[in-house]
């Protein structure tokens, strides 16, 4: 019995939280095969089969997985996991789209963002946002488990030198199908691979103001988040929302600005190692997890903040 | 068109859950409860649906004990047309929440079925989908948008790089995201007419499932406190502070 590991990625590259999921599946311990299923993607079939620990990958280059969609990826995932004691995948939207379809087609139940293994059948994940952590035993037959990549130190992209072994499709039911994408197009680094992430709230007032945030986060190389409140008042788009229900990071510093400091935002950044937080309200909740608090009107801090960086 | 919702009777999301003294579980006790955010936002697009003439009946279907009643009522008042509960005191998990709506869809036969994206109780994200896949639906999970065009909708998605639509044929299954709508609030008089809207309890053998368990819950612990820091007077000492002492920049 081995370990399937489902990638992360677009084709033309293997996604970062593909390592952290292999160093999940090494902590549970057994031989790890990493599927690569897409159109296109020998690429990423390669750089899957340079990272540590891999004993194998299976490819399926086939026209059905060109956009990973959840009804193609549960069935094939069904289909090549059976023989697995254990199935993970990334907990990205891709991920948390498709797995649980194919834990229902084996008839077990999923583990979601499971944050550390105890023991290849037990793994702690955060419950009720962040605010108890749950260890929980599986007694299925195949554990099916999403990984929360800020719980796992990622394993190195090289050194590895798998084999690669073709697999094949699964028939299409042909019930869904992709209509079209906009991703958003920026130079920062992404969030959940930042180092550091400066994050706007609902203080900003206006998407204008973010430029702010973007000219003093590039000087440092930082990425840009934001608050719900920031995204829903159309400040900024969905991909920027950090807490609960949006992403989880866990950089080496962590800037809130003007924001207040909710439990579903502290849910996706209190494991940041370093939290600052600028807000003017010197009660905000936002300060009882920061490192550093600045209680000041951020339209003069940011500015000034720039100016000394 | 028949539009399926499934609520769940959830911890209020304002309240800040404590983790009990033998590390058990967390503690529920006199705790206010009420619908999952996310069923609140599905069963507000199911009523949109029906109030563009698109859905024609909106049936609302919770598995749990039975105060759960409380939660297809407020769905009953925000103007879904009947409630199912199915009445269990058992621990659920997703498998067998989904094999219980799998049952009712067998029975009611829906167009539509929209779920929430994720309970914030255990944060699973998994119901949805679990459905999907036993009943051979296609799925839109995370939508941010959903547009129904006679015999398929079109449902965008939010994603970890941006938005994604994608074209399912009906049946098919919704899981909403935060920014598909606003929910409306029951109105006085709609909270009344609720009351004599039909709620049928049947229990899972009714339906033929058997709730089961899978998992073990070994120990629920509090999350390592992350103690306040200092407060900073200035910029100034907040870059020395960060240069020197945290070493970050
Ligand atoms: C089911 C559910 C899921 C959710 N998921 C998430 C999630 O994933 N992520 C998330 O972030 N939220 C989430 N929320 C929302 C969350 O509860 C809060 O509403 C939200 O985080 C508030 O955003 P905010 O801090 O920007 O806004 P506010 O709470 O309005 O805070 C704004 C802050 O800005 C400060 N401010 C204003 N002007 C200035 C100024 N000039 N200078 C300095 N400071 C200033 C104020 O003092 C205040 O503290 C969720 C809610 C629900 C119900
Ligand atoms: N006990 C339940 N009764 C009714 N619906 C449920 C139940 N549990 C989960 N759901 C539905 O599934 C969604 C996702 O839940 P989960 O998979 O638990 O995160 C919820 O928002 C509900 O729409």
């Amino acid at each position: 019995m081995g370990i399937l590991v489902v990638a992360e990625h677009d084709n033309a590259t293997l996604k970062g939280a593909t390592l952290n999921t292999i160093a999940a599946a090494k902590a549970i311990g057994g031989d790890i095969d990493v599927l690569v299923a897409g159109q296109g993607c020998q690429a990423a079939a390669d750089a899957a089969a340079k990272a540590e620990g891999v004993a194998k990958v299976i490819l399926v280059d086939d026209a059905a997985y060109a956009q990973q969609l959840g009804e193609q990826m549960g069935d094939l995932v069904a289909e090549l996991g059976k023989g697995y004691s254990h199935i993970l995948a990334a907990a990205t939207t891709t991920g948390k789209d498709f797995l649980p379809r194919t834990a229902a087609l084996l008839d077990v139940n999923m583990i979601s963002e499971i944050v550390k293994v105890e023991s290849a059948d037990t793994f702690a994940r955060p419950i009720y946002a962040g605010n108890a952590i749950a260890t929980v035993q599986s007694n299925d037959s195949i554990k099916v488990i999403t990984v929360r990549a800020t719980g796992f130190d990622p394993v190195s992209a090289e050194g590895g030198s798998a084999s690669i072994e073709n697999g094949s499709a699964v028939a299409d039911k042909g019930v869904s199908s992709f209509v079209g994408e906009e991703l958003a197009k920026s130079d920062r680094p992404e969030l959940t691979a930042a180092d550091v992430i400066i994050s706007g709230g609902r203080g900003m007032q206006n998407g204008d103001n973010f430029e702010m945030l973007y000219k003093l986060a590039d000087k440092i190389g930082a990425g840009v988040g934001a608050s719900r409140a920031a995204v829903d008042a159309g400040f900024v788009p969905n991909d920027m929302q950090v807490g609960q229900t949006g992403k989880i990071v866990a950089p080496n510093l962590y800037v809130a600005v003007g924001i207040s400091g909710a439990i579903q935002h502290l849910a996706g950044m209190k494991d940041s190692k370093v939290i600052v937080a600028i807000n003017k309200d010197e009660e905000a909740p936002i300060f009882q997890v920061a490192d550093y608090g600045l209680v000041a009107d951020l339209f003069e801090a940011i500015p000034e903040l720039d100016s000394k960086l | 068109m028949k539009v399926l919702v499934a609520v769940k009777r959830v911890i209020d999301y304002n309240v800040k859950v404590r983790v009990k003294a033998d590390n058990s579980d967390v503690d529920l006790t006199n705790v206010k409860m009420a619908m999952n955010p996310f069923c609140e936002i599905a069963v507000e697009e199911a009523v949109r649906l029906k109030e563009k003439g698109v859905a024609t009946e909106i049936v609302v279907v919770s598995i749990g004990p039975k105060v759960a009643q409380e939660q297809i009522r407020t769905a009953l008042a925000l103007g879904a047309d009947r409630g199912i509960l199915i009445e269990t005191d058992e621990k659920l998990e997703s498998l067998s929440v989904a094999k219980a709506l799998k049952a009712v869809v067998d029975k009611e036969q829906p167009q539509l079925v929209i779920l929430g994206k994720q309970s914030i109780d255990n944060d699973n994200n998994q119901t949805g989908q679990m459905l999907g896949a036993l009943t051979g639906m296609p799925q839109g999970t995370f939508a941010s948008e959903v547009a129904v065009d006679g015999d398929k909708v079109n449902v965008t998605r939010e994603i970890d790089g941006g938005l994604r639509t994608v074209g399912l044929t009906l049946p098919a299954i919704v899981t909403t995201d935060l920014r598909l709508n606003e929910p409306r609030y029951a109105s006085l008089p709609n909270i009344m007419k609720a009351k004599r809207k039909p709620l049928e309890v049947v229990s899972p053998a009714d339906l033929g499932v058997e709730i089961k368990s899978t998992q073990t819950l070994v120990k629920v612990e509090p999350p390592a406190e992350r103690s306040a820091g200092i407060k900073v007077g200035s910029v100034d000492e907040l870059v020395e502070k960060l240069k020197t002492e945290a070493k970050v920049l």
